[in-house]
């Protein structure tokens, strides 16, 4: 289909933005940002979405901090036009690696060229795999809106079913992760690779010598936004050798505690069984790292 | 029109110029305005991969780019590789090899092709399978698709050597 009418204009700085989304919306109108544009305007073309009014953030790419990848006494910090590609290709610390290697499931490589970090995370999908990214390495994103910037911290970002904390009036100016993680890593499934997960998991371990002394469990597609584990991490803080075991502890331990949704599609029991088989799988990918 | 907007659009080396209302999406654009009808579209919500284009040399979807967003891009589309009706090495390749039958898919396979091919000249055949999964194709079951572009890559790997 063809997306409803809209009006278009361009945005040539972040101050530019954030002052034709409050002109366009007190002036009556709907405006949406739009940078990468690979949720959004599949959403307008079935239109799902019908805004009437756009507000490009494609100029703001000339800008270099829109663009950089910046690695600095353990936070990276992603501008808020990075795609997933420039993530893909580049060369990142231990403790960030795992994000390059998480963005063979994001899409296939025409969305992971011109979709972004910060789109995919303000979209809010539950089972986006920036979403849960995210999570696992406590992302600060940094938004600049009429009364200034703020910080949301991603475990205030996600309120479920694409609604997130960032405000209609408010820019994504970029996003930091400041949790390194260098023993991680991210497993999904879908039916056909590179569409949206069924269920998708993320792992960290906090390793201590030769044993296993903590870490963080996420999942996607088992509730409206992704979710921490507390039980499942509870698991890996009691702490134990890695291995099969100590893994199937954990992922027996985030099946139990989830209550994912039942659809015609996918039954609730088998969300719960993919959460079991990608806990255990990506604990496993992650005593391996870092690679 | 709502808001028509004049557009400069610089595609396969010709700069061209129209008028679009915004929600034009760069696939309309370069099929109806542009008069370019060899990138095709299938479901124009990004999932098939008939209308893939390069975009400053990178594949992308052009039914998930709204034109307005590619001014000041350079835009490939298919038309721009044969050479005055001879085919490009890797046109052959997709005869040689079988790798169309309607061929409805075929310009978006041999854009993604030349994308996966420019950013990964050393791709083995598992890259560029996984390269090519961005498309659909509903004939060929793949194989041959693969053959073609994996031949076309090693037969240009040989000749830069």
């Amino acid at each position: 289909m063809k997306p409803a009418a809209f009006t278009y204009h361009r945005a040539h700085d972040v101050t530019d933005a954030v002052g034709l989304l409050s002109d366009l919306a007190a002036a009556g109108e709907d405006p949406k940002l739009i940078a990468g544009g690979q949720s959004l305007m599949p959403m307008m073309n079935f239109r799902l979405a019908r805004p009437s009014a756009l507000v490009d953030l494609g100029p703001l790419r000339r800008l270099p901090s829109m663009t950089a990848l910046d690695a600095d006494a353990g936070t990276l910090t992603v501008g808020a036009l990075v795609t997933h590609h420039a993530v893909e290709t580049a060369t990142l610390p231990d403790g960030f690696a795992v994000l390059a290697r998480a963005m063979r499931w994001v899409g296939h490589l025409p969305i992971r060229s011109r979709g972004t970090v910060a789109g995919s995370l303000v979209h809010g999908d539950a089972t986006a795999e920036w979403c849960l990214l995210a999570l696992l390495l406590d992302a600060v994103v940094v938004t600049e809106g009429p009364s200034g910037r703020r910080e949301i911290p991603a475990d205030e970002l996600f309120h479920g079913f694409y609604a997130t904390a960032v405000e209609p009036d408010e820019v994504v100016v970029e996003v930091r992760f400041t949790r390194p993680a260098p023993h991680a890593a991210l497993s999904e499934f879908a039916r056909r690779h590179g569409d949206f997960a069924i269920v998708d998991a993320a792992v960290a371990l906090d390793v201590s010598g030769d044993r296993v002394a903590g870490g963080r469990v996420v999942l996607g597609g088992v509730a409206p936004a992704p979710v921490r584990v507390p039980e499942a991490e509870a698991v890996l803080a009691a702490g134990g050798a890695p291995g099969p075991e100590l893994f199937a502890a954990v992922a027996d331990a985030a099946a139990a505690a989830i209550d994912p949704p039942d659809d015609p599609q996918v039954t609730s029991a088998y969300r719960r069984r993919l959460t079991r088989t990608l806990v255990a799988d990506a604990c496993a990918q992650a005593a391996g790292g870092p690679r | 029109m709502r808001d028509p907007h004049l557009l400069a659009l610089t595609v396969n080396d010709s700069e061209y110029e129209v008028v679009v209302e915004p929600r034009r999406t760069l696939a309309d654009v370069l099929r109806h305005d542009l008069l370019l009808t060899g990138t095709h579209v299938g479901c124009e919500h990004g999932v098939c991969g008939a209308c893939t284009v390069l975009l400053d040399e990178a594949p992308v979807r052009a039914c998930l780019v709204f034109a307005v967003q590619a001014e000041g891009s350079s835009v490939r589309t298919v038309e721009s590789l044969a050479d005055h009706g001879e085919l490009s090495d890797l046109q052959q390749a997709f005869s040689d090899h079988h790798g169309l039958q309607c061929g409805f898919c075929t310009p978006g396979f041999l854009m993604l092709a030349e994308g996966v091919l420019a950013e990964q000249p050393d791709a083995s055949r598992e890259e560029i399978r996984e390269g090519l999964s961005a498309n659909l194709c509903r004939c060929t079951g793949y194989q041959t698709i693969v053959d073609a572009v994996h031949a076309t890559a090693c037969a240009r790997r040989e000749s830069a050597s």
